[in-house]
C-alpha cells in the first residue's frame, strides 16, 4: 500500500542505493531491530524498514544530513560514534551497522567494541587500504594515494584511521571476534572469485564488507 | 450593549470547556473539587479515533492554536503549523490544544472560584491557587483526551513549556502517546531559567497595584509589573543576532535626547510585547506557571535518572532544538536524546539551523516544518493510519 508522504517524497528503492548498502541489507533477516551508525540521509534505515519490516533507527554525524532523514520520516538522530553508543543499553540491537564509517572515527577499537555490546551482531563495510593501486602510489609517486575511493588529499581526509583487510581480521583475531561472514568487492560491485583468498582480496578488493560476532566465551 | 473587541474584560470571555465534577488531585496534596478544562479542535477525529494530535502550548500560549484569538483578534500562535496542508494537518489529523491548568483562558486557574469553600459566590482563587506542576497539567489534559473517547493519541506535540509537558506525557501515560515531539525544550529548568523567571516575578511583586495578590478585589492590575515581565522573557526568547538584524542601533525618530522615552527601535518593541501581553494575561496565572516550569525535574521525578522516566517506552520521540536557542539550548535536547537511548526508546533528534532563538519554533522555519511533517508522515506510516 502506497503512503503519501509530505512535500517532496523520496522513496529509497535499492537500485539507488550504494553498493555497500545494498550488500548489508541482504544481510539482515526481516524483522530485525538494527542500529545504523553514520547513516547519512538514512537511506539503509528506510529500505530495511520498508522491503524487511526491520526496526532501523540512524545515527549521523552531519546535521544536515540528519534533518534530510527525519524530514523523510526516517528516525535518525544527530549524534558521534564516538560519544554516543556508550548510552544504549546492552543487546538493544540485533544488528548494528557501521558503513563506510570506521576509518573516520576516533577510536575504531572502542567504536567495535561499543557496537558488539549494544548490538548481537557487527556489520562493518569500510574502504581497503591494501588495494593494489593505493600500494603502487605510495611506492611510485612517494604520495598519499589518491583513487576514486580514497580521493581526498591527506590534509583534509576525515579518514584518520585507514585499515586494510588484513589489518581488520587481525583486530577481530585479538577482539576475539568471530567472523561470520566476510567479502570483498571492487567498485562495480562484482564479487570477484578471489573472494575466498584473503590476501588476493587484500589486494583487488576496494571494500570490505565484515559480519561480526562475539566469540562465545 | 454590544463591546468590541479592544473594550472587552479580556479574561472574562466564555471558553469552550469542559467540567469535571470529581475535580483533580494534585501533587502538591490538594484536591481541586472542580476541574474546569477550556480547550479547541480543529480537523475531525476519525472512526477509529486514531487520528488525534495533542498540541501543548508554552507559558503565555493557549489553545487558540489556529484561529483568531478571541482577545487580541491575532492569528492563531501556530497558524503557520497547523491547520490544512500545514505540517501538524488538519485534513489528516484532529487537532487539540488545551489551555494548562492555572491558566486564564477558561482552564482552572487562580481566575476561578474557590471550591474549598460552600459560601454561595466564592472568591477567586488569586494567589491562594494551590501550586501546580507540570505533571498536574498533564493530568488535567489527560481527563480531557479520555473525556473525547480517545484511547491513544497518535502524537503530543510542544514547544518550550509545551515541550516539557510532552516529555511527562510520554513519561506518566506511554501507552497513549504513539508519537512525542518535544521542541526547544529541557527535562529540567536551569538555575539560568529559574533566575530569569524570578526576575519576572519580582518585576510583578514590586508593582503597587499588585497590592500584595489582592489586586482582582480592588479592580486593579499590576500590569506595569506584568509587562515588564514579559520583556525580560521577550529577551530570553531572542536571540543577539535577531536583535540586532531587527532593530540594530537604529532609533526612533531624528533626535536621540531623550532619558526616558523609548528611544531605541528595541526599547519600543519590548514595550509593546509587555503592553500587549498585560490585556491578554493574568499576573497570578503567569506566577503560578511560571513556577510549575521552575519545578519540573522529570529525572529527578524518576529516582535521579532521566533514562528510567521512559525505560520500555514504545513511543517514537523527535526532538528538535534550535541552533541559537539559548533558553533552551541544544545540549537540552541532547541530554534527552542521550536517556532516551539508555531507555532504547526510538528517538530522532535534529538541530534546526537558526539566529531567531527560542522563538524559532513559532516563526517561519522551513527545514523545522519540514522534519515535523515529515516525522509525522514516518510515524503516520508506522502507526497504519491511513493516508
Amino acid at each position: 500500500m502506497n503512503v503519501a508522504l509530505p512535500a517532496d517524497p523520496v522513496r529509497y528503492v535499492a537500485k539507488n542505493m550504494r553498493l555497500d548498502l545494498r550488500l548489508i541489507a541482504e544481510m539482515i533477516a526481516p524483522g530485525a531491530r538494527v542500529l545504523d551508525i553514520g547513516c547519512g540521509d538514512g537511506a539503509l534505515s528506510g529500505h530495511l524498514f520498508r522491503t524487511r519490516g526491520c526496526d532501523a533507527r540512524g545515527i549521523e554525524i552531519d546535521m544536515a544530513e540528519v534533518t534530510r532523514a527525519v524530514a523523510h520520516g526516517l528516525p535518525v538522530m544527530q549524534g558521534d560514534a564516538d560519544a554516543d553508543l556508550a548510552q544504549y543499553p546492552d543487546a538493544a540491537f540485533d544488528y548494528v551497522v557501521l558503513s563506510r564509517t570506521l576509518q573516520a572515527v576516533e577510536r575504531p577499537r572502542e567504536v567495535l567494541r561499543q557496537m558488539l555490546r549494544i548490538g548481537e551482531r557487527a556489520i562493518v563495510s569500510f574502504p581497503n587500504f591494501g588495494h593494489w593501486q593505493v600500494r603502487w602510489q605510495l611506492l611510485w609517486a612517494g604520495r598519499m594515494p589518491m583513487t576514486s575511493v580514497w580521493n581526498r588529499p591527506w590534509h583534509e581526509t576525515p579518514n584518520i584511521h585507514p585499515c586494510t583487510i588484513r589489518d581488520f581480521f587481525a583486530l577481530c583475531a585479538e577482539e576475539g571476534y568471530r567472523v561470520e561472514k566476510w567479502l570483498a568487492v571492487d567498485d562495480a560491485g562484482q564479487r570477484a572469485p578471489w573472494r575466498r583468498f584473503v590476501g588476493l582480496a587484500n589486494l583487488f578488493g576496494e571494500q570490505a564488507l565484515f559480519q561480526l560476532r562475539k566469540a562465545a566465551s | 450593549m454590544q463591546r468590541g473587541m479592544d473594550q472587552a474584560e479580556p479574561l472574562e470571555i466564555a471558553h469552550a470547556h469542559v467540567a469535571f465534577a470529581d475535580g483533580l488531585a494534585l501533587d502538591c496534596g490538594v484536591a481541586l473539587r472542580r476541574l474546569v478544562v477550556a480547550f479547541r479542535t480543529y480537523g475531525r477525529l476519525n472512526a477509529e479515533r486514531s487520528n488525534a494530535i495533542l498540541i501543548c502550548h508554552a507559558l503565555t500560549g493557549d489553545q487558540y492554536v489556529a484561529e483568531p484569538h478571541p482577545v487580541t483578534g491575532k492569528p492563531g500562535w501556530w497558524d503557520m503549523v497547523v491547520g490544512p496542508g500545514r505540517p501538524i494537518d488538519t485534513d489528516r489529523f484532529f487537532v487539540i490544544c488545551a489551555n494548562v491548568l492555572g491558566g486564564c483562558m477558561g482552564t482552572t486557574g487562580p481566575r476561578s472560584p474557590r471550591d474549598d469553600t460552600d459560601a454561595p459566590n466564592p472568591p477567586r482563587w488569586g494567589t491562594e491557587f494551590p501550586p501546580v506542576t507540570i505533571r498536574d497539567m498533564v493530568r488535567a489534559q489527560k481527563r480531557l483526551i479520555d473525556h473525547l473517547g480517545i484511547a491513544r493519541l497518535f502524537a503530543v506535540i510542544g514547544g518550550s513549556m509545551g515541550g516539557m509537558q510532552v516529555l511527562e506525557w510520554a513519561a506518566t501515560y506511554p501507552d497513549s502517546v504513539f508519537a512525542a515531539v518535544p521542541i526547544a525544550t529541557a527535562a529540567d529548568h536551569s538555575a539560568q531559567n529559574i533566575a530569569f523567571n524570578e526576575v519576572g516575578r519580582q518585576a510583578i511583586f514590586a508593582d503597587p497595584d499588585w497590592l500584595g495578590g489582592s489586586y482582582w478585589a480592588h479592580g486593579r492590575t499590576p500590569a506595569r509589573g506584568l509587562a515588564v515581565a514579559r520583556m525580560i522573557a521577550h529577551i530570553t526568547y531572542l536571540s543577539e543576532q535577531a536583535l540586532t538584524r531587527k532593530f540594530g542601533r537604529r532609533l526612533r525618530g531624528a533626535t536621540a535626547a531623550g532619558l526616558f522615552d523609548d528611544t531605541f527601535e528595541v526599547e519600543s518593541y519590548l514595550r509593546h510585547q509587555g503592553s500587549s501581553f498585560v490585556r491578554r494575561f493574568d499576573a497570578a496565572s503567569y506566577l503560578a506557571i511560571t513556577r510549575a516550569t521552575d519545578y519540573f525535574d522529570l529525572a529527578a521525578d524518576h529516582g535521579g535518572d532521566l533514562a528510567a522516566a521512559f525505560r520500555g517506552s514504545r513511543t517514537r520521540f523527535c526532538l528538535i532544538s534550535f541552533s541559537s536557542d539559548w533558553l533552551y539550548p541544544t545540549a537540552e535536547s541532547r541530554t534527552i536524546a542521550r536517556a532516551l537511548n539508555r531507555a532504547a526508546a526510538n528517538v530522532s533528534f535534529v538541530e534546526i539551523e537558526t539566529d531567531k532563538g527560542h522563538d524559532a519554533f513559532l516563526l517561519d522555519e522551513p527545514d523545522f516544518h519540514r522534519t515535523l511533517a515529515g516525522f509525522l508522515a514516518g510515524c503516520a506510516e508506522h502507526a497504519g493510519l491511513p493516508a
